[in-house]
């Protein structure tokens, strides 16, 4: 009886996925706007209220978009789901994203082991020398301290694959060259018309004025490598495990809800 | 000419290297001039850089380079650190940002979600961050304590130190001591029972705790009537100080509360308005002087202590200066706390001189009453959080002060109820001249007036005193080329000579001076950075 409703759900929603064209800018603010506002209670999967899986589509009752829509800028009352301040736009874009995650399989990579990854992590995957985590690691690339409250493991298995396919613009890596001929590679972290700012491969912040260098120039592709031949799939799962484990101490009494 | 070009070196040197502050760099902070690594500069809190590139001749030549506009509109009383190169302030009430120190341009922002149940007394702001190894630490006002990584602003660790919806605060910028992060507790207008914690800087875990109103049992208990113990305040709002030889740490204690009315808590109300002397490591009450034993005019200690190395009567001496929020200026042997000196820096009436012990002679009148009792100083006091500076060159104390200040002191009943304020009563402003932020200025000359006062501490007599139409919210940040830095409620940042007073420059920055200014250089030039208004404005001579 069950596997079957859950089966007429993911019909139904497939259903009403049919109705509506998302366009991919609103999935991808979308996907921003909850990691800023919903990720803290509903978690990154979607699935940390219980009976409730947002991004695989099961609600505690059938809801069209306007529905969601209302429920994110009004709340619910009486219920733990607060009122965002959000305009329509805004949290159309979380529709957006809501529904269309729920057209993508969750992850793929089950079986994991959190310390088996932590050990690649920190070893074999040679990741520290970028990336920060569990207090350890070079900051040039992005903090993964807690990319387990932000990030679905999908997206995590995605970026160990093909790390070029999705690069946030606050990842984007920056290469200058000084007049001296010295070329500094690093994080950009701000630039403006007379100055630009980094961190450089040394975790030092670095601030520049345009007019001493020679050339710079903000690298929109990834120095990381893919992953995809370099570890196992086993490997991998162990890697998202641990990943998905990140949750950062710090974010929950930082936020209150 | 050949050391200057040594300094140059080690200076470039400290830039590329970004090594961590240990804890021995911020004891030695004056071994690194160019640096400012913690809130009052050095554990000894004299605000005395030894950075001489601006001189009094050259200090006109002072020309704007940058500044940092706050999203907040809520008033700045921070000092910032600069770190290598790099500065971190604050965005009130309890965000966090790296700046480049020589451009203002931003690193990151950290920004911090404040609980819906603060409620701060006195202004929803941090005074500033600590730094330890690459980590910065704030209290915030929701009574939090956050670890930040110094490099990209992540949080690592957020721990709750109290309750924000009885009251509990964190205001000032936390003190590092070894492993450690010392915070205490501000909240005295709610009926909190103060509190200093140590935290250990990697995990956040509590590692002493020293309440600052004692508990049943623990001597100076019996300085509290019935159960007001439970509800008598005693907040910390500033920094305090630390001194390695004897490895005590010194903080300044808030007024016992309910503020104005002592009736329901006879006694001396111990350790209110007191210093407290802790061990560092234990934070066991090593020592306590009180400076206004069962206070009703809000006379908070909310001051740095001053830790100065200094003859004393003919014999070494390690001291503590402190200008009080009472109208005293006090000088303390810092081992033991014994009483040294203690004279009026402006006009008092509440006391008499001293006994033999050093306690204040009260006068009988001196108590607040239901017409209201006219004490001078007033409700803000003869100073108050303001950062005084000591010169080691000069021998001086700089205060900022307000003199001929009085209020009149109304007592009312208030029962407490957790979370709401528990005053008791309040101050009213006297006839002849009430202190109106922000508004237009009428008053005449004899009447109350702020200043930037230098005393000599071997005597308490004032050397000299730049006198000021309104009066003054800010430090005072000297220097070894014997220049003064300060300001004041009528939006001007000036410079002072520290040897007499004299005018040397000023600068307009639109909005008061409420912090206390600090020095620093990037690549061999030297800036001075102060809070006006709600932004952060850096100077550094003409190139």
């Amino acid at each position: 009886m069950k596997p079957s409703a859950i089966c007429l759900f993911v019909l139904a929603s497939g259903v009403l996925l049919a109705q509506h064209e998302y366009a991919a800018t609103d999935i991808e603010n979308g996907a921003r706007t909850y990691t800023n506002n919903c990720v803290y209670c509903h978690g990154p999967e979607g699935d940390q209220i219980p009976g409730i899986n947002l991004l695989q589509g099961k609600f505690r009752r059938t809801l069209s978009d306007d529905d969601i829509a209302r429920i994110i800028r009004e709340g619910i009352p009486g219920t733990g789901m607060p009122a965002q301040n959000m305009n329509e736009g805004n949290a159309r874009t979380i529709v957006a994203y809501l529904r269309s995650s729920a057209a993508v399989p969750a992850s793929t990579v089950a079986g994991g082991d959190a310390a088996r990854g932590k050990a690649i992590f920190e070893g074999k995957g040679g990741c520290t020398a970028c990336h920060h985590a569990g207090g350890t690691g070079s900051r040039t690339g992005p903090d993964l301290s807690d990319i387990g409250a932000l990030h679905r493991a999908v997206e995590l298995e995605q970026s160990l694959i093909d790390p070029g396919a999705v690069v946030l613009p606050q990842n984007r890596f920056v290469k200058v060259v000084t007049k001296d001929g010295t070329t500094v590679t690093g994080r950009l972290m701000n630039q403006d018309t007379f100055t630009l700012q980094m961190i450089d491969s040394q975790d030092r912040l670095r601030s520049f004025p345009i007019a001493d260098l020679r050339q710079h120039s903000v690298l929109t592709t990834t120095s990381m490598p893919s992953y995809k031949d370099r570890l196992s799939s086993q490997e991998r799962a162990d890697v998202v495990a641990y990943l998905v484990s990140l949750k950062g101490a710090a974010i929950k009494g930082a936020r209150k809800p | 000419m050949k050391t200057c070009a040594l300094a140059l070196l080690s200076l470039a040197a400290a830039l590329s290297a970004q090594s961590p502050v240990t804890f021995d760099r911020i004891l030695n902070a004056d071994k690194e001039p160019q640096n400012w690594l913690s809130y009052s500069g050095t554990t000894r809190s004299q605000r005395y850089s030894l950075l001489t590139q601006i001189t009094p001749d050259n200090v006109k030549n002072l020309e704007l380079q940058w500044v940092f506009q706050s999203r907040s509109l809520e008033k700045y009383e921070s000092t910032p650190l600069v770190v290598d190169g790099v500065m971190y302030t604050v965005q009130n009430p309890d965000d966090v940002v790296a700046l480049d120190a020589a451009t203002g341009r931003v690193f990151w922002t950290y920004s911090y979600q404040v609980s819906p149940d603060a409620r701060p007394c006195c202004g929803r702001l941090s005074r500033g961050v600590a730094i330890l190894g690459e980590t910065l630490y704030i209290g915030t006002i929701d009574a939090h304590v956050v670890a930040l990584d110094a490099k990209t602003g992540k949080a690592m660790w957020d721990v709750e130190v109290g309750k924000a919806a009885s009251g509990y605060a964190i205001t000032h910028a936390p003190q590092i001591v070894k492993d450690k992060v010392i915070v205490g507790m501000a909240g005295g207008e709610y009926g909190i029972r103060g509190y200093i914690l140590a935290l250990d800087a990697k995990t956040g875990k509590e590692a002493w705790r020293f309440y600052t109103i004692p508990g049943p049992g623990e001597p100076g208990h019996e300085s509290w009537a019935g159960d007001s113990w439970k509800t008598g305040g005693a907040s910390v709002w500033v920094t305090g100080s630390y001194d390695p030889d004897t490895n005590l740490t010194f903080w300044g204690i808030g007024n016992p509360g309910p503020d104005w009315n002592g009736d329901k808590r006879a006694g001396d109300n111990l350790y209110s308005d007191s210093v407290v002397a802790l061990d560092a490591d234990t934070g066991k009450l090593k020592w306590y002087y009180q400076f206004s034993p069962h206070d009703e005019f809000d006379y908070d200690s909310v001051q740095v202590p001053v830790l100065v190395d200094t003859v004393w009567q003919g014999r070494p001496r390690k001291l503590m200066m402190w200008a009080n929020r009472n109208g005293l200026f006090y000088v303390l042997d810092r081992v033991n706390g014994q009483f040294l000196m203690g004279k009026p820096f402006v006009k008092v009436n509440w006391m008499n001189g001293f006994d033999e012990r050093g306690r204040p002679m009260k006068l009988a009148s001196a108590t607040s009453s239901k017409d209201g009792t006219l004490i001078l100083p007033g409700n803000q006091g003869g100073t108050n959080y303001y950062n005084p500076s000591y010169s080691p060159r000069t021998g001086l104390f700089y205060i900022p002060a307000w003199d001929n200040y009085s209020s009149l002191f109304v007592k009312q009943d208030q029962d407490f109820v957790e979370g709401r304020t528990f005053g008791g009563g309040g101050p009213r402003p006297t006839t002849s001249a009430p202190v109106a932020p922000g508004g237009s200025n009428f008053r005449a000359d004899d009447d109350i007036y702020g200043a930037v006062r230098a005393i000599d501490p071997k005597t308490g007599e004032k050397k000299w005193e730049f006198k000021m139409a309104d009066v003054t919210d800010a430090g005072i940040l000297t220097t070894a080329s014997d220049l003064l830095f300060s300001g004041g409620r009528e939006g001007y940042f000036f410079a002072l000579d520290a040897r007499d007073g004299k005018l040397l420059w000023k600068a307009t920055v639109g909005g008061a001076v409420r912090s206390g200014p600090m020095t620093y250089t990037v690549n061999g030039r030297q800036y001075i950075a102060v809070d006006a208004g709600n932004s952060l404005f850096v100077w550094a001579l003409r190139q």
